[in-house]
């Protein structure tokens, strides 16, 4: 067991050793999501009508965060798939370490790298107007949250990236996955624009349930659209955790079963 | 004693599909170098990833340093090197990267780690190189680590995959070099490759597989003697092929063959210096003056020839299910 946890960290060392060989992986990795605030914010954020004090960008904010977060699944499908098709993971294979050390070593690696980007958001939203009003516990839970929620779908993403043949598939796959998942959501409009059917999937979307929960934290009252009073609106910290549980109880033990009989 | 055993194994893909390997058995003694010869699909691959853990058979069995490789992956682990075209290296990290984190994944501990990573550096040749990413290595350079990275914690057994597949002949040269410097310090090695020539110059024995199966093995020599010693070898004149084909025929008594793009006539002959000067005469007596003429000592070439009535280079992946990258 104390292996197993220190295998798994050699492995997340490899990934910040990776970011300190090849810096632009970083640098771009941050550059998108702060990209994506600075358009949303300028774009959108001038039609989108919103009684909210302080303006769209305070609503805007928690959703983008989910936004990036959920592409960790993206992140660490295609990672995984890139060292498949190199040969790398029969080597891992090869070794004495624990099953598991590869993908909880991933997983984890590729939560740092959401730490990193969260902070450079932040700062970003706060440069254009975001200002949180909840207190800083408060706001470091809704981090907390946002941290947890990357990690359970990073299981997910060990899932897809073990799954595909190439890593180009992969690349298809997890946008194909987290793109409507993002945007049929209370993230960045009110679900109360859209049809009625889809209205009921975007609340029970774990996504909107994300950002209505780090709304929640951050101190707003506006959950862009609660318009069907459905539970996950109703009490979005509980969901959002349950959300994650669900997640994490389907995917971790799928995920790791894959890797084990990956070559089988 | 035996360091390796491998017994009838079975694998098989797309539900019994493709056989890659078709009741294959071989086994490696203690100290010595076999080499698994054979063409592209022949079953090379997998059964180096059934040896060294990264597959299960459908059936039987194997063993490694006497440790069964299906009721113990994690102890083979311990006791063996994998190198080869799809165990590889983390290309964005440096080489020294690469070593000490496979020297923390054997638990080494931090500094032996680092210790051992200077050595193998040292040793390979890669000193100057070892804090540069790995993918601004040329491809010599590269198996060279490749191959560091298998013997961190100096294996019983290594497994070497096609080891200088896709190098350049120098890389090659330097390649058999280093396998050479290890098979002196006494590992148990188990190559695989499709070069005869590699196969003749590093194993003691050699196990020729085609179709999964192992369809000869022995030494270089005692191959060699299978296929019937000397080759008698006859260039002519487009016009006259088919004549001295006749001639040699009947003074060899074996299969001829005829390499069309060299004009060139050959045969098995038992008879050494007699056969080539019973052909000369027969030649002279029918006019056709040859453009070269010889004998030859069979190579490995031949004896793929006639173990599997085709040339080894010319079956281009035949069952390529066991080869996909990375997963099987």
């Amino acid at each position: 067991m104390k292996n197993a946890i220190s295998d798994a960290l050699i492995i997340t060392k490899r990934q910040i050793l990776q970011l300190a060989r090849v810096p632009e992986v970083l640098i771009f990795s941050t550059i998108q999501p702060v990209m994506f605030v600075l358009l949303f914010r300028y774009v959108f954020g001038g039609s989108i009508s919103t009684d909210q004090p302080g303006g769209y960008v305070q609503l805007l904010m928690p959703g983008i965060f989910v936004q990036t977060v959920a592409f960790t699944l993206a992140a660490t499908a295609s990672g995984l798939a890139e060292d498949m098709g190199k040969g790398l993971i029969d080597r891992f294979r090869s070794l004495p370490i624990s099953r598991s050390a590869l993908v909880v070593g991933r997983t984890l690696g590729d939560s740092l790298l959401n730490i990193l980007v969260l902070a450079v958001m932040g700062i970003a939203g706060f440069v254009v107007g975001w200002r949180p009003t909840s207190g800083l516990p408060k706001v470091m839970l809704g981090f907390l949250f946002l941290l947890l929620f990357g990690y359970a779908l990073s299981w997910t993403g060990i899932f897809v990236g073990l799954s595909a043949r190439d890593a180009r598939v992969v690349q298809n796959v997890s946008f194909i996955i987290t793109f409507p998942m993002t945007f049929l959501s209370n993230a960045f409009a009110p679900t109360t624009g859209m049809p009625r059917p889809l209205q009921y999937v975007a609340e029970w979307n774990p996504v909107s349930t994300m950002v209505a929960a780090c709304r929640q934290l951050f101190g707003l009252e506006n959950q862009f659209g609660a318009t069907a009073g459905s539970f996950p609106s109703e009490h979005p910290l509980v969901m959002s955790l349950i959300y994650m549980v669900i997640i994490m109880v389907i995917f971790v033990p799928l995920s790791v079963r894959k890797y084990k009989n990956s070559s089988k | 004693m035996k360091s390796v055993i491998a017994e009838h194994l079975i694998k098989t893909y797309r539900n019994g599909e493709v056989r890659a390997l078709d009741d294959l058995s071989l086994d490696v003694e203690e100290g010595t170098v076999l080499s698994v010869l054979g063409p592209n699909g022949a079953g090379k691959t997998t059964t180096v990833r059934i040896l060294a853990t990264l597959l299960s058979p459908d059936s039987g069995n194997a063993t490694v340093g006497g440790i069964d490789v299906i009721k113990h992956p994690e102890k083979v682990r311990e006791i063996i090197g994998l190198s080869g075209q799809y165990a590889a290296v983390d290309e964005t990290l440096t080489g020294w990267d690469n070593l000490v984190m496979f020297g923390r994944l054997y638990h080494l501990g931090k500094q032996a780690s680092i210790n051992r990573a200077n050595e193998l550096l040292e040793r390979f040749s890669l000193t100057d190189s070892a804090r540069r990413p790995i993918k601004t290595y040329s491809g010599g350079m590269r198996r060279r680590l490749d191959l560091a990275a298998s013997l961190i914690v100096r294996p019983k057994v290594l497994f070497l995959d096609e080891p200088t597949t896709g190098l350049d002949p120098r890389g090659r040269q330097e390649m058999w070099g280093v396998i050479e410097e290890l098979v002196k310090d006494g590992v148990t090695l188990l190559l695989t490759t499709q070069y005869l020539e590699e196969a003749d110059q590093l194993a003691d024995e050699i196990a020729v597989i085609d179709h999964g199966k192992v369809i000869a093995r022995g030494t270089s020599d005692v191959l060699k003697k299978q296929v019937g010693g000397e080759r008698l070898e006859v260039v002519v004149e487009s016009a006259h092929i088919k004549t001295t084909m006749e001639i040699v025929a009947k003074v060899s008594g074996d299969k001829v063959s005829l390499d069309e793009a060299l004009r060139q006539i050959s045969a098995p002959v038992s008879t050494g210096a007699t056969a080539l000067i019973e052909v000369l005469r027969a030649l002279d007596v029918a006019g056709i003056h040859p453009l070269d003429v010889g004998l030859k000592r069979p190579s490995l070439d031949d004896v793929f020839m006639s173990l599997t009535g085709h040339v080894a280079e010319e079956v281009v992946a035949a069952p390529e299910a066991g080869r996909k990258k990375g997963r099987k």
